[in-house]
């Protein structure tokens, strides 16, 4: 009844198109509409890839300057006075509540900006369309306010780094009482509010992204194109979204809360404090409240970062080993697992808080269980590789760099979960080590493979292949040269978000270690360059791109290489066999696109 | 100067333009495409895989021997031998896991290099295979739960020891203070509102249980083998009494009061003995020595472990673990509040 109507919809619409297109002659598009207020999601799609890759050179470079404060404290750095100037680094020497400030932003923009906002924002705008059969998103209007609200927040959080309070400081996580109150840190003036409401920005962007990827996954696929034929992409943003509608919402009444505390003297977070010299009115708020609301979303956050690059790792690895994934269902399963799980979790980041122990046990277990779902997935990749025919291109690497980074990173997790053994290393930089391998290097590799590979339906034209290996390279071992020595000045017991590691001896001995990860952080920092000459070069110069230059199944390969309004000119394709075909028995290619109808005794979805 | 400087990278400019204009054009003669991976690429890239893998791993074994000495000294309290113990259990299940997925995750990717002549084998689903690598995680996580949720109920209890020394830590930027509960083995109450003057912790003027209290900004000094409970508060915004060398760690959350207990096994004087411990500070020392610091000897810290604040990084203060008779000589010479609030 619900596909007999859809397909009637989907006529009206294909028809609606076909007119559209005899008189393109008359589609006046002008540069506005084109390229700045554009409702087509493939030029949104690439707003917010390159908003999020100026923003994420921001970040690392904000990273460069406190690591090389952490390695040699108290040098003077005229590339730190150049970028800080005399205010923040006087002499070329870091200010602390600057150093605060850099680690806060870093963390805010990396996590959200880039991560969320740009992996989604790209992928999920690009590939939902394109690989469900849809002419374009649901509503191309919400996608177009869903861009700029993400805009006007990155504007906001950029130009808190420019005020003369100098920008939030009280961590990414925000905890108050830290960042409720002025006295208690610069960063808590107006940089602060700046934070807040660029936050309340992003979330409204999340959500209107979020809701247009449900309703185009669930109205707008294409005949044929069952739930169990979609792509794990498409699986993959499906569940990322209703993770993000759920949860997001919960971090703007935190958010609304804390605004309320700052700015009208109500007492959600604020209790029993006594600070510049004198004691508050506030009685009876609870800065656990907010831990819980915030971790409520920064949960299911980690995921919303994690998930998207899985499912272009599921997608590419696929590819590029010529074969099915294996296991697609157990991976969905698995994807389910994890999204439903991501939302019972959020007390582990809260052992320590003074949050009831008991609870901490409920959180042990439900956070532990996450691991099963997380084995299939690491497992099925590395059956997927087995027997494989292997196409080393740059998106390839980069998913296999992402499998192993996913599970070095994971199994630290593990340790983490166990409330009796977060004790010690709890807030060290054990955990930092943890989550920036697990969560930042798998997301932002899924985001190199996902560049990579769909560069070509992007830009129409090809990046180089030797950049883009020297690339990977260059990355890869830079990234685990930065993060994987964590791992023991975290065992020595240093505290995250230090200043410097040599007020007192405790961590003298550590001088070489942070040496070493500050030479691999600037090492992988200006590897980038590589990647950026590559991107930039690449939309102007790049050869242009072929069909289907990776032999893919997947139906964003059967769009005409044009960028055209509507996808494609005609009707819709008609689906006949799920996405994963690859060096099926019996067939002459080693892959087989969905839009081929199955043989006569043809079985789909894995059976032959 | 800068001159020079913008002149040099105007001609760097220049000399990459020509060069990519040269390469363009020579493709154009070839006809070639750049992008497509040849079997030579995949080869390659495919052994680079393995090379990495045998580097990797080498990497952690380096790093393991040459910073493992680094780490916390073992445990100098009841519980915290226990979190040791359960640490390196399931550090082996880790590193086991971490090698041998990796291993083939690196080993596929270098033995399926592609070629142009193989064909893949198409294998979609292995219901027995899955079975087993969702059962198998599942039993061995069962044991990691077990294990972890049994000591941590047992650190986590309330402290039962009628012969427990009660210390609060009272947090604020940037310092510490500690409060012991004098003689009548209680604290007294508080009012963060009477803070002022000499009354820094915000004695309750009205509850005399408060005048025998010690209060000291010093240093802490704790008994060897008696349990003691920590009980936090802040009085600004979110700390976290960390004391890595005893295992324990606890918020300091404003508002509300938090608990910790643990059991000291060794005396200052006695780690300062122990043959890690002064393996340990030889190599803080030599590297002292090369910034021309004095040479230092090893003393217990309680730290701060949550941002508060510009000098997070430096709100710390020593702890002193020492036998029960040097313990009450010490505090033998404290004076109660009341003395000091009053004089």
């Amino acid at each position: 009844m619900a596909s007999q109507k859809h397909t009637e919809l989907e006529k009206e619409h294909a028809v609606h198109h076909d007119h559209a297109h005899d008189h393109d002659h008359e589609h006046h598009e002008t540069f506005v509409s084109k390229y700045v207020f554009s409702m087509d999601h493939k030029m949104i799609s690439r707003q917010f890839l390159i908003t999020a890759i100026i923003m994420a050179v921001v970040a690392m470079t904000m990273s460069v300057i406190f690591r090389m404060q952490l390695a040699w404290p108290g040098e003077k750095f005229a590339f730190v006075h150049a970028l800080l100037g005399d205010k923040w680094a006087k002499d070329g020497i870091l200010d602390p509540d600057m150093y605060l400030a850099l680690v806060t932003i870093h963390g805010t923009i990396m996590v959200f900006f880039v991560l969320t906002g740009g992996l989604s924002g790209t992928f999920a705008n690009l590939l939902i369309p394109y690989q469900v059969g849809a002419r374009d998103m649901a509503s191309g209007f919400l996608n177009m306010l869903s861009f700029w609200f993400f805009l006007v927040s990155s504007g906001i959080m950029m130009a808190s780094c420019f005020i003369d309070d100098g920008p939030a400081s009280a961590g990414w996580t925000i905890y108050p009482p830290l960042s409720a109150l002025p006295e208690a840190i610069p960063g808590s003036k107006l940089g602060m509010t700046l934070w807040l409401i660029s936050m309340t920005l992003f979330v409204i962007s999340a959500l209107l992204g979020g809701l247009n990827y449900i309703i185009t996954v669930i109205n707008l696929r294409t005949k044929g194109m069952s739930m169990t034929r979609m792509p794990l992409t498409i699986w993959a943003f499906l569940i990322t979204a209703i993770l993000g509608v759920l949860s997001f919402p919960v971090l703007v009444s935190c958010v609304a809360l804390l605004i309320m505390d700052r700015s009208f003297h109500t007492s959600f977070y604020l209790s029993d404090i006594y600070i510049g010299g004198r004691p508050l009115d506030n009685m009876g708020g609870s800065p656990i409240l907010f831990e819980h609301l915030f971790w409520f979303l920064g949960h299911p956050e980690v995921y919303i970062v994690l998930l998207p690059a899985l499912g272009i790792a599921s997608e590419v690895i696929s590819t590029n080993a010529r074969k099915p994934i294996f296991g697609y269902r157990a991976m969905i399963g698995s994807m389910l697992a994890i999204g439903f799980l991501s939302f019972i979790v959020w007390g582990h980041h809260m052992y320590m808080t003074g949050m009831s122990p008991f609870l901490g046990s409920v959180f042990v277990f439900t956070t532990l269980l996450i691991a099963i779902p997380s084995a299939v997935k690491a497992f099925n990749y590395i059956t997927t590789l087995w027997k494989g025919n292997i196409q080393h291109t740059p998106a390839m690497m980069f998913s296999i760099g992402m499998v192993s980074s996913f599970i070095t990173g994971g199994v630290t997790g593990i340790i983490l979960a166990d409330s009796t053994l977060d004790i010690n290393v709890h807030d060290t930089y054990f955990v930092v080590a943890h989550f920036h391998i697990v969560m930042g290097l798998s997301a932002i590799f899924g985001m190199f493979a996902g560049v990579y590979h769909w560069f070509p339906k992007m830009f129409l034209r090809m990046m180089n292949k030797k950049l883009g290996l020297v690339h990977f390279w260059l990355t890869f071992l830079s990234a685990y040269g930065v993060f994987f020595p964590m791992h023991f000045i975290g065992l020595a017991g240093v505290p995250r978000r230090y200043y410097t590691n040599s007020a007192f001896p405790m961590f003298d001995n550590l001088v070489d270690i942070n040496e070493f990860v500050t030479i691999a952080a600037i090492i992988g920092a200006i590897s980038q360059g590589v990647f950026l000459f590559n991107f930039f070069y690449s939309i102007f110069r790049g050869e242009k791109a072929p069909q289907n230059p990776w032999n893919a199944n997947t139906l964003e390969w059967t769009t005409p290489m044009a960028n055209i309004h509507g996808n494609w000119p005609g009707a819709l394709p008609e689906v006949h066999r799920w996405a994963y075909d690859y060096s099926k028995p019996g067939k002459q290619k080693d892959f087989v696109p969905q839009t081929v109808p199955l043989e006569d005794g043809e079985q789909d979805g894995g059976g032959h | 100067m800068n001159f020079l400087v913008i002149l040099s990278i105007v001609l760097l400019v220049i000399a990459a333009h020509q060069l990519f204009r040269i390469i363009e054009l020579s493709r154009g003669l070839k006809k070639t495409t750049e992008w497509k991976m040849t079997d030579s690429d995949n080869n390659m890239m495919g052994k680079a895989m393995m090379v990495f893998m045998i580097l990797f791993f080498l990497f952690f074994i380096w790093q393991a021997n040459r910073w493992n000495e680094r780490a916390l000294p073992p445990a100098s309290s009841e519980h915290g031998a226990i979190i040791d113990t359960l640490w390196d259990w399931n550090m082996y299940l880790v590193i086991f896991v971490f090698y041998v997925t990796n291993f083939f995750l690196f080993f596929y990717a270098y033995k399926y290099r592609g070629n142009s002549k193989a064909t893949a084998k198409f294998f979609p689903h292995d219901n027995r295979l899955e079975m087993a690598w969702t059962v198998i995680p599942a039993i061995v996580l069962a044991f990691v739960i077990i294990f972890g949720l049994k000591y941590w109920n047992q650190i986590m209890d309330e402290s039962k020891d009628p012969n427990k020394v009660i210390v609060e830590l009272y947090a604020k930027q940037f310092s510490w203070t500690a409060r012991y509960a004098g003689k009548d083995g209680k604290l007294g109450i508080t009012d963060y509102k009477q803070i002022a003057g000499p009354n820094q912790v915000g004695m309750d003027s009205t509850d005399a249980t408060g005048n025998d209290d010690v209060i000291i900004n010093s240093e802490i000094h704790i008994p060897v083998g008696r349990e003691i409970e920590l009980q936090m508060r802040s009085r600004d915004v979110i700390h976290s009494a960390y004391l890595p060398s005893f295992r324990a760690q606890m918020n300091c959350v404003p508002g509300m009061i938090t608990y910790f207990k643990f059991k000291p096994t060794k005396t200052t004087a006695e780690i300062r003995k122990d043959k890690y411990v002064i393996k340990m500070m030889e190599g803080i020392n030599k590297a002292r020595a090369l910034e021309n610091k004095e040479p230092v000897i090893f003393d217990y810290l309680l730290l701060c472990n949550k941002i508060c604040g510009k000098s997070h990084y430096n709100m710390q203060m020593n702890v002193v673990v020492e036998t029960e008779e040097e313990y009450n000589a010490w505090m033998a010479k404290q004076k109660a509040y009341k003395a000091v609030a009053t004089k």
